[in-house]
C-alpha cells in the first residue's frame, strides 16, 4: 500500500457540526480598558477547513485567537464551536479544539514523552491509550528518538513540533494555531505547513491558523482578513484576488509618465494611475484582466515610449490595499498608498 | 499485522476528565521540577538543617534561664514557631511558580485543557504542599534534641497539622500569584504579609502577655491556631490557650476557605486576557 496512514486516521470518527459551519463567530466586540479590539467580527468555519485570520499587529487577531481558545470572554456576540458556545460551555469547547500558543507553553524541565504524558492527564487520557497515543505522536513529528530528552536541549523547530504534539494528543477537531511559525527558519516553516495540511486532508481537521505573512495567508483555502477590529474581506485568497480586476501592470518611461497614463486611460478605456513622485521615474500602475496579451497590445500602441513592463498577479496585500486604502504596515496613514 | 486493529475504536476524549487524574499529573510536575532543579533540593534539606544549628548554638545558650518545667528554655518555647515559620515560607514561595508557569506560556496549556479548575488548584496546591510539609517533618526529625519524644498518635496529629498549616498557606500563596505578573510584586505583596502573619502567631511571644489590641489580632491570625496545637502536641505540659480539637478545626475551617479562594480565583472567567 503506497499511502502509509496511520489506523487512527481511518478509524478516527467523522463528526458532524449541527449545521455547515464548524466554527461559527457572531458579532464579536471586545474592548480593553480604553481600545475597541474587535468590532463586530463574524464568519464561519467549515470542517476540515485550513483557514487563517491575516491582520496587521493589533487588528485584533490575537483578541479573536484568545476568544476562540476560551480564554477570554467577549464583551459582546458569540463564538460557537462544534455547537458549544465558547463563554457559556467553554468545558465542552476545551475537548474539541487543541490548541498551539504563539509562546511556548511546553514544560522545557520535562522530557518530551513526559510533556505527553502530562498533557494527556489534562484531557483525561491514561493507561495504554495513551501510552499508545503519546508514541504515536512523538513519531508524526519525528521526535521519537529524542523522547527521552528534556525540551530544553531542542531547538527551536523541535521545541515547535513538540507544542503542536501537544495540541493534537488529544484528536482535537479543531487546531487553533496563533502566529505558529514565528522564530522558525525557512525550512521548519515550510514543513509546519505541509503537516497542516496533511492534518486538513487526512483526518479532516478544522485548522485555525493567525498570521500576518502573507506567503502564510497564501496556503490557507479560505481567510479572514481584519484590519482594527473589523473583518474587511472574506473568502479564499484566488477570490479575494479577483476582485482587484485581473493582473496587475507596471510600466515605465522616459517620457512624461502623466501624459502616458492619460493617453492609455483613453485609448483603453482603463484607470491608469501613476506612482511615485519625480519624473524620471514615475511608473504607471493599472489593472486590467488578460495582462500577457494587454501588454503586447500596449507595445504596439505605444511604440518607443514605454522602456519596461512588468505584468503580474495581484497579491493579498494589493486585496489589503484595496479594502482598507492603506498599506498592511503602516498603519492610518491612508491615502497615498492607494492613490 | 493484524487487519482486526482498525476495527479498534479511537481513545478520544472521555466526557468527563475527572479531578483526580489531573490534579495528579500538576502536582506529579512540581515534584519533578523540583527534584530536577539540585540547588531548590539542597535548599529544602540544608535550610530546616541551619535553622537547627542557628538555634541550638545561639538561642539555646543565650535564653537558657529557664524557671519551671515544662517551658523551662526560650528554644523550647521557640521550637513550634520555628516549624511553622519554615512552612510557612517553604508554602508561600512555592506557588511562585505560578507566575512562572505565566511566564513561560505553560499555565495557558492548562486552562485551555477541559480539567476541572479544581483539580489545577489541588494540583498545584498540593505540589507545594508536599514540598514544604517535607521540609517542615524534616525540621521534626530533630526534636528529641530538645528533649520531645512522641507517641505514634501525637506524631500523626503534628503531621496534620503541618499538612494542614502547608496546604493553607499555599492556598494563600497561590490566590495572591494568580493575578501577578511578574516576582517582585509577589514578593512585596508576601513580605507584607508573611513577617506579622508570623509575628503575631504566638511564634515569639506568647499570647498571654500581649497587649489587648495584640491579643484581638493573636486570635484573629489563623497561624496562631497551628502555632497553639503543634505547641499541645508537643508540650502537652504547657498551658493551655485553645483546646486542641478547636485549634484543629479552626486550621481545617482556614483551609478550605483558603482553598475555596484560590478556587474562586481560577474559576472567575473575565473579558480581560487570561495571561
Amino acid at each position: 500500500m503506497p499511502s502509509n496512514t496511520p489506523a487512527y486516521a481511518e478509524a478516527a470518527p467523522v463528526r458532524h457540526a449541527p449545521t455547515d459551519a464548524i466554527i461559527s463567530v457572531e458579532r464579536i466586540v471586545h474592548r480593553y480598558e480604553d481600545r475597541t479590539a474587535l468590532n463586530g467580527v463574524s464568519f464561519d468555519v467549515r470542517p476540515a477547513e485550513l483557514f487563517g485570520l491575516l491582520g496587521p499587529n493589533g487588528s485584533g487577531k490575537t483578541t479573536l485567537f484568545r476568544i476562540l481558545s476560551t480564554l477570554m470572554v467577549p464583551v459582546g456576540g458569540r463564538a460557537v464551536i462544534m455547537g458549544y458556545d465558547t463563554a457559556q460551555e467553554p468545558n465542552q469547547v476545551r475537548r474539541h479544539i487543541g490548541v498551539v500558543f504563539q509562546a511556548q507553553s511546553i514544560d522545557v524541565k520535562l522530557t518530551a514523552a513526559e510533556n505527553l504524558y502530562h498533557q494527556g492527564h489534562l484531557y483525561g487520557l491514561h493507561g495504554s491509550g495513551l501510552k499508545t497515543r503519546v508514541n504515536e505522536m512523538l513519531e508524526r513529528v519525528a521526535l521519537a528518538n529524542r523522547a527521552g530528552d528534556k525540551a530544553e536541549t531542542f531547538s527551536g523547530g523541535m521545541q515547535r513540533r513538540l507544542e503542536l504534539a501537544k495540541g493534537l494528543l488529544h484528536h482535537p477537531s479543531v487546531l487553533l494555531l496563533d502566529e505558529p511559525t514565528t522564530g522558525l527558519d525557512p525550512g521548519a516553516r515550510r514543513d509546519l505547513w505541509q503537516y497542516l495540511q496533511i492534518l486538513r486532508d487526512e483526518e479532516r481537521v478544522s485548522v485555525i491558523v493567525t498570521t500576518h505573512l502573507m506567503e502564510e495567508a497564501d496556503r490557507c483555502d479560505r481567510l479572514a482578513i481584519l484590519n482594527e477590529g473589523k473583518l474587511v474581506a472574506l473568502g479564499t485568497p484566488a477570490e479575494l484576488k479577483q476582485e482587484i480586476g485581473g493582473d496587475v501592470i507596471w510600466l515605465e518611461t522616459r517620457r512624461d509618465a502623466r501624459d502616458l497614463a492619460n493617453r492609455i486611460s483613453s485609448r483603453f478605456s482603463v484607470e491608469a494611475s501613476v506612482i511615485g513622485e519625480d519624473d524620471q521615474n514615475a511608473r504607471i500602475r493599472l489593472e486590467r484582466e488578460h495582462g500577457h496579451r494587454f501588454i503586447a497590445e500596449l507595445a504596439d500602441a505605444f511604440p518607443g515610449e514605454i522602456q519596461s513592463i512588468s505584468v503580474s498577479k495581484p497579491t493579498l496585500e494589493d486585496v489589503f490595499i484595496h479594502r482598507t486604502g492603506h498599506r498592511f504596515w503602516t498603519e492610518k496613514q491612508g491615502q497615498e498608498a492607494s492613490a | 499485522m493484524a487487519t482486526q486493529t482498525s476495527t479498534l475504536p479511537v481513545q478520544a476524549a472521555p466526557i468527563t476528565t475527572g479531578v483526580a487524574l489531573p490534579a495528579y499529573t500538576l502536582w506529579w510536575r512540581e515534584i519533578v521540577r523540583f527534584y530536577r532543579q539540585r540547588t531548590r533540593v539542597i535548599g529544602v534539606i540544608a535550610s530546616p538543617l541551619l535553622f537547627w544549628v542557628v538555634i541550638g548554638s545561639g538561642f539555646g545558650t543565650s535564653f537558657r534561664s529557664g524557671d519551671s518545667a515544662g517551658q523551662s528554655h526560650y528554644l523550647d518555647y521557640f521550637y513550634p514557631g520555628a516549624l511553622i515559620m519554615i512552612v510557612l515560607f517553604t508554602s508561600i514561595f512555592t506557588m511562585m511558580s505560578v507566575i512562572e508557569d505565566r511566564k513561560e506560556g505553560f499555565l495557558l496549556s492548562v486552562l485551555v485543557a477541559p480539567a476541572p479548575r479544581s483539580a489545577i488548584v489541588l494540583g498545584k496546591v498540593l505540589g507545594g504542599t508536599t514540598l514544604s510539609a517535607i521540609q517542615g517533618l524534616i525540621f521534626l526529625v530533630f526534636a528529641p534534641l530538645v528533649g520531645i519524644h512522641m507517641n505514634v498518635g501525637q506524631f500523626l496529629l503534628v503531621t496534620l497539622t503541618v499538612f494542614l498549616v502547608s496546604f493553607s498557606l499555599t492556598a494563600l500563596g497561590f490566590t495572591i500569584a494568580w493575578p501577578m505578573d511578574s516576582n517582585q510584586a509577589f514578593h512585596a505583596i508576601i513580605n507584607l504579609f508573611l513577617i506579622p502573619l508570623w509575628l503575631l502567631s504566638g511564634a515569639l511571644f506568647p499570647l498571654a502577655g500581649a497587649s489587648w489590641w495584640m491579643r484581638i489580632l493573636m486570635r484573629l491570625n489563623p497561624l496562631t491556631y497551628g502555632v497553639e496545637s503543634l505547641r499541645m502536641l508537643l508540650y502537652p505540659d504547657s498551658p493551655q490557650i485553645f483546646p486542641l480539637p478547636e485549634s484543629l478545626a479552626t486550621l481545617v475551617l482556614f483551609t478550605l476557605f483558603m482553598f475555596g479562594l484560590a478556587f474562586l480565583m481560577v474559576n472567575r472567567r473575565t473579558t480581560k486576557p487570561a495571561a
